[in-house]
């Protein structure tokens, strides 16, 4: 395991020097120059005095020396300065963290509790209406854009106080209950789609399993088939539903910017919408690293998840 | 006769049938659906029941009702919502098959290139697949829409940046679980030049997932598009597009709940369609699937 774990790090380095890369290069295609913008449209600058600018800001290096130098701040956890406010970019940033955070776990969460019981009584039940059911309702989770599911829960829940946050945001330690009441809403919004996945998934491969050989000898043995669900069939069937939703987090971090705008939660996605309509460049960037980071950690741990759970991955798997 | 038959085969055949038609038919339905949206934007172009665009501030706010004209009512500035809806249809469509057929053209493209010449290009194309995974696909269209600013077209390019890994990965694949088999080998020996085997012989091979992909990828850039829109970062107003119908709905919705709800439905009705579709092709193809419904 440990073998496993270790060359799965080192599989990573090259992807996130990568999106590091991508990040780098894609806001310097912005047109016009950072520093403009920094300076704002009301002042003008001569040329000369640009390039003295340049020089102090040391933006008159060539590209891939300004790389190296930018991606060693980052590895010091320096992300820029905002050109709005002059600050440090990352405490800004670390600081709606917890909230974006908590909608995509707490809808990861909501959505495997919905996904994989209905998804398992899709696969036991034989009952041909229950099925067509249970595909058209996954189809319509898959078809509904989560903003428009949160306006309508606005809509719906306007009267009920508590349950539409309000701008602010109660951390889970200060009072828990509050906490979950108010996140309940946005979260479910951000799951449902994923819910919807989760379930078909889970239908599939819980029928795929159960025809297995060791299920019809499981049976032939007596044993009563909640026993031969719950302790055969799932522990295999739910392998590739980890994998999927494991993967599926990042439409999760996705939903949070959007639900967020809808419920003005004040997260990440809100911060970075903010960032967009002030062109605060180096902001924009950071946060897109810091999200692009947690998607890849998630599934670096979804894949350990896996191999613990799994035996067999962690041993023959040569390349993945 | 039918003592002949066990009663149980006959209701597992007949199980087995009804599936099989009611897979076709949800392909059957989510087309459909989709021709329904393409008559709609036909007629959009030559008839609408009220200017998009025109504000009557009379009528502002108006709910739904056949004796105003304003079938789905109207919104804060007094604009038809039908016609806007109507509208919007035209931009979504544009905007979700555009993004499709581009990343799904280059996707393709770097996909059967991997697939087929292998090597030190295979690996470059999929490590750069695995980079461009690493986003999430809203938060890299978010990205890009920031770094090109505000533009329907660059709507087009926000999204289909993300599929271009998506059908790399599955041109590669079906490219390589072809490459070896016999009939293939076959044309090899027997002479046959490799752009002969690759137009020939793998290119009708892989076409079905890469039709699937694409049914499913419409429906998400359907979804994407109006979040774009709806987050301000899509279409601009006044021009109407789902997501900013949703957008400006928000500061009204509690006072007049139909100016969110029936963009939200355009949106979730197409997006029904082309996944109906996609899942009913998969399906279809499917043999696997097939034998364990």
């Amino acid at each position: 395991m440990a073998r496993y774990i270790f060359r799965r790090l080192l599989s990573l380095i090259p992807v996130l020097l990568g999106v590091s890369i991508i990040v780098f290069f894609l806001v310097r295609l912005i047109p016009g120059s950072a520093l403009q913008m920094y300076l704002g449209t009301q002042v003008e600058a001569t040329p000369e005095q640009m390039e003295e600018l340049r020089r102090i800001f040391g933006e008159d290096k060539p590209i891939p020396v300004l790389y190296i130098e930018w991606l060693g701040r980052l590895l010091h956890g320096d992300l820029g300065y905002s050109l709005r406010t002059g600050r440090q970019v990352l405490p800004d940033i670390l600081q709606r963290l917890p909230l974006s955070f908590e909608l995509t776990v707490f809808a990861l969460f909501l959505a495997l509790l919905i996904g994989i019981p209905l998804g398992i009584i899709g696969a036991v039940k034989k009952n041909p209406i229950l099925d067509i059911v249970i595909r058209i309702t996954g189809l319509l989770g898959l078809s509904l854009p989560q903003f428009w599911l949160a306006s309508l829960m606005v809509i719906a829940f306007s009267s009920f106080r508590g349950f539409i946050p309000m701008g602010n945001y109660i951390p889970f330690i200060q009072a828990p209950l509050e906490n979950i009441r108010m996140m309940l809403l946005p979260s479910l919004a951000i799951g449902i789609g994923l819910a919807a996945v989760i379930m078909r998934y889970m239908r599939n491969s819980m029928l795929e399993v159960m025809q297995m050989d060791y299920i019809r000898t499981a049976q032939a043995k007596g044993l009563k088939r909640k026993i031969v669900i719950s302790r055969h069939a799932l522990k295999n069937a739910i392998l590739p539903v980890i994998t999927i939703a494991g993967f599926n987090t990042g439409y999760l971090l996705g939903g949070a910017i959007v639900i967020e705008e809808v419920f003005a939660l004040p997260g990440m996605g809100r911060l970075v919408l903010y960032a967009i309509y002030q062109r605060d460049y180096p902001l924009i960037q950071g946060i897109v690293l810091i999200i692009a980071l947690m998607f890849v950690l998630i599934n670096l741990l979804t894949d350990l998840l896996y191999a613990a759970i799994d035996p067999r991955i962690r041993l023959d798997q040569k390349e993945t | 006769m039918q003592q002949l038959i066990p009663e149980f085969a006959l209701t597992k055949r007949r199980h087995e049938s009804m599936s099989r038609i009611f897979k076709n038919s949800i392909a059957v339905i989510g087309m459909c659906i989709i021709l329904f949206y393409v008559l709609v934007i036909v007629v959009s172009q030559f008839w609408l029941p009220f200017d998009p665009l025109d504000m009557d501030t009379i009528n502002m706010l108006q709910p739904p009702s056949f004796e105003t004209g304003h079938v789905l009512g109207t919104d804060e500035f007094g604009r038809d919502i039908l016609s806007r809806i109507m509208k919007g249809a035209g931009i979504s469509f544009l905007i979700s098959i555009s993004a499709t057929a581009l990343g799904g053209f280059i996707g393709t493209f770097m996909g059967i290139w991997s697939g087929f010449l292998g090597g030190a290009w295979d690996n470059w194309i999929m490590r750069l697949a695995d980079i461009l995974f690493s986003f999430p696909s809203l938060l890299l269209a978010i990205f890009v829409m920031a770094v090109l600013g505000e533009h329907t077209y660059n709507v087009i390019i926000a999204i289909s940046i993300g599929y271009i890994p998506q059908f790399a990965r599955i041109a590669r694949g079906s490219i390589l679980s072809i490459k070896n088999n016999e009939f293939i080998r076959a044309s090899f020996a027997s002479g046959a030049s490799r752009s002969h085997i690759l137009i020939h012989h793998l290119l009708p091979n892989i076409i079905m997932p890469i039709i699937v992909q694409s049914s499913l990828s419409l429906s998400v850039a359907i979804l994407l598009e109006s979040a774009l829109s709806f987050l301000g970062l899509g279409v601009q107003p006044p021009y109407p597009s789902w997501g900013n119908m949703l957008s400006s709905s928000r500061k009204v919705m509690i006072l007049a709940p139909w100016t969110a709800i029936y963009p939200g439905l355009a949106i979730m009705l197409l997006v029904l369609g082309f996944n109906l579709l996609g899942d009913g092709l998969r399906d279809i193809m499917d043999p696997r699937l097939r034998n364990i419904q």
